[in-house]
């Protein structure tokens, strides 16, 4: 079974409704039991970095969640801000993010043309062609992202998506047991469908 | 370059999927659960539902129908209608949806947008601005389905909106709807050159070359449309359609 955290932040629904549709078991749960038992977690996010911060630790389940992904080292899948509260901190706020991938928060530079958020669909380029969670993406795969802020690794081999929106930024990350990305998979038809797949049966 | 957003947008009276013109003389069109499953199999870019009924009646959002309808959408989806509250924006997020629009809610005061943007994020609002030419050349913004005359030029409305937390600008003409003649480009250069957000062109569709006017002339981010893809042909028989693998760069 993979938990979805409820924490009270964004839409949960969707990410169960598209679990669901490809006959995966989850639970969108804030009950620590059913943690306890997950084979895999995902970690939702939207809205502001230090409200996301705020409400997880509001929760009291961090504790929790880092003796599951830091300890028993089960799979781990943040999604937008949830992705992005993986790393060390965000320019978008002044709370620390949970320090379990290697990298920082930062604010897309305000460039001609290009308004922030940014909010729509892009293409992604493959990394590491061999990762689990990317294998079989082609040039049509795409993601809908609505972000202002991108992750930046210190190294850049933990990055096995690559987007451009005016700079070319980390559209998702994994360091061993722990992955992060910047889309929503919940929300991008059969190509998100397809990575959710494979974080539930191949990651 | 990016790729720009095509969006169907969805008008609900109730529980029934209607289509406009020029804000009136809504016909019905069909069951909006289908409609909306058929355009999630299309693999549209987001869908915008609107209650056009709501506001104007003061009655609720139809919660157990947006919930069913978010169920459909593996795309974002955002709906507004009949908004006026921060719980009613949280109840609406709990059905499912990415987005709220407020659009008459706003027209007194941009608390609303700017609670809503605060706790959800301003990814999360939607502010919506339908307009209407004055006789004297200038542009009004109307509330409430089109049916109340406010003293706000559009410019100044999205910067408001913008200030107040809006991270997306709907703007609606409501004299091109259901025309399928085009956009108002000077409409939309008034505004877009006024904010930094997204603005989503609405209102005139009808053929592709109308969705890039919008995009290279207008200044849009994204481009919606109702007639354009629910109607087919000049007799506008019913029939949900969304151009297969259309990509338009921007």
């Amino acid at each position: 079974m993979i938990a979805i955290i409820d924490y009270d932040i964004g839409n949960l629904a969707a990410v169960a409704n598209m679990f669901h549709r490809i006959g995966v078991a989850c639970e969108v749960t804030a009950q620590p039991e059913r943690i306890k038992l997950a084979d895999k977690i995902v970690l939702p996010g939207n809205g502001a970095f230090d409200a996301c911060m705020h409400a997880l630790r509001a929760s009291e389940l961090l504790p929790l969640l880092e003796a599951r992904i830091r300890g028993d080292k089960i799979p781990l899948l943040g999604i937008c801000v949830g992705a992005q509260m993986l790393g060390h901190s965000s320019e978008e706020g002044s709370e620390p993010g949970l320090g379990w991938l290697d990298m920082r928060v930062k604010r897309f530079p305000s460039l001609q043309d290009l308004r922030v958020p940014h909010m729509g669909w892009n293409h992604v380029k493959t990394n590491k062609p061999g990762h689990p969670l990317v294998q079989g993406m082609d040039e049509e795969t795409r993601f809908y992202f609505v972000h202002s802020y991108y992750m930046e690794p210190a190294k850049p081999d933990i990055v096995i998506l690559t987007a451009h929106y005016g700079i070319d930024f980390a559209a998702a990350v994994c360091d061993k047991n722990v992955a992060g990305v910047q889309f929503h998979p919940e929300k991008s038809h059969r190509f998100g469908k397809q990575l959710l797949a494979r974080f539930a049966r191949e990651f | 370059m990016y790729r720009a957003r095509i969006i169907p947008c969805l008008l609900l009276r109730g529980h029934g999927l209607v289509k406009t013109r020029k804000f009136k003389d809504p016909v019905y069109v069909g069951d909006p659960v289908n409609a909306v499953r058929i355009f999630s199999e299309k693999e549209v870019d987001e869908l915008v539902v609107l209650d056009i009924d709501a506001s104007r009646t003061g009655r609720e959002p139809v919660y157990e129908l947006i919930a069913e309808i978010a169920g459909e959408c593996f795309m974002p989806v955002a709906y507004g209608g009949g908004i006026k509250t921060l719980s009613q924006v949280r109840k609406l997020i709990r059905c499912g949806i990415e987005k709220v629009v407020i659009n008459s809610a706003a027209v007194e005061s941009t608390a609303l947008i700017h609670e809503a943007a605060a706790v959800f994020g301003s990814q999360a609002v939607v502010g919506a601005i339908d307009v209407r030419r004055t006789l004297l050349g200038g542009y009004r913004v109307f509330a409430k389905s089109g049916t109340q005359e406010t003293k706000l030029k559009p410019e100044e409305h999205a910067t408001a909106l913008v200030e107040a937390g809006a991270g997306e600008i709907f703007l609606n003409n409501i004299d091109n709807d259901g025309q399928m003649q085009g956009y108002d480009l000077s409409l939309l250069k008034r505004v877009c050159s006024r904010v930094r957000v997204p603005v989503v062109a609405c209102g005139g569709a009808g053929t592709v070359e109308h969705l890039n006017q919008a995009l290279s002339e207008g200044g849009a981010s994204a481009v919606a449309a109702g007639s354009m893809f629910i109607f087919h042909g000049r007799h506008r028989a019913v029939l949900i359609n969304y151009p297969y693998n259309l990509q338009l760069w921007k």
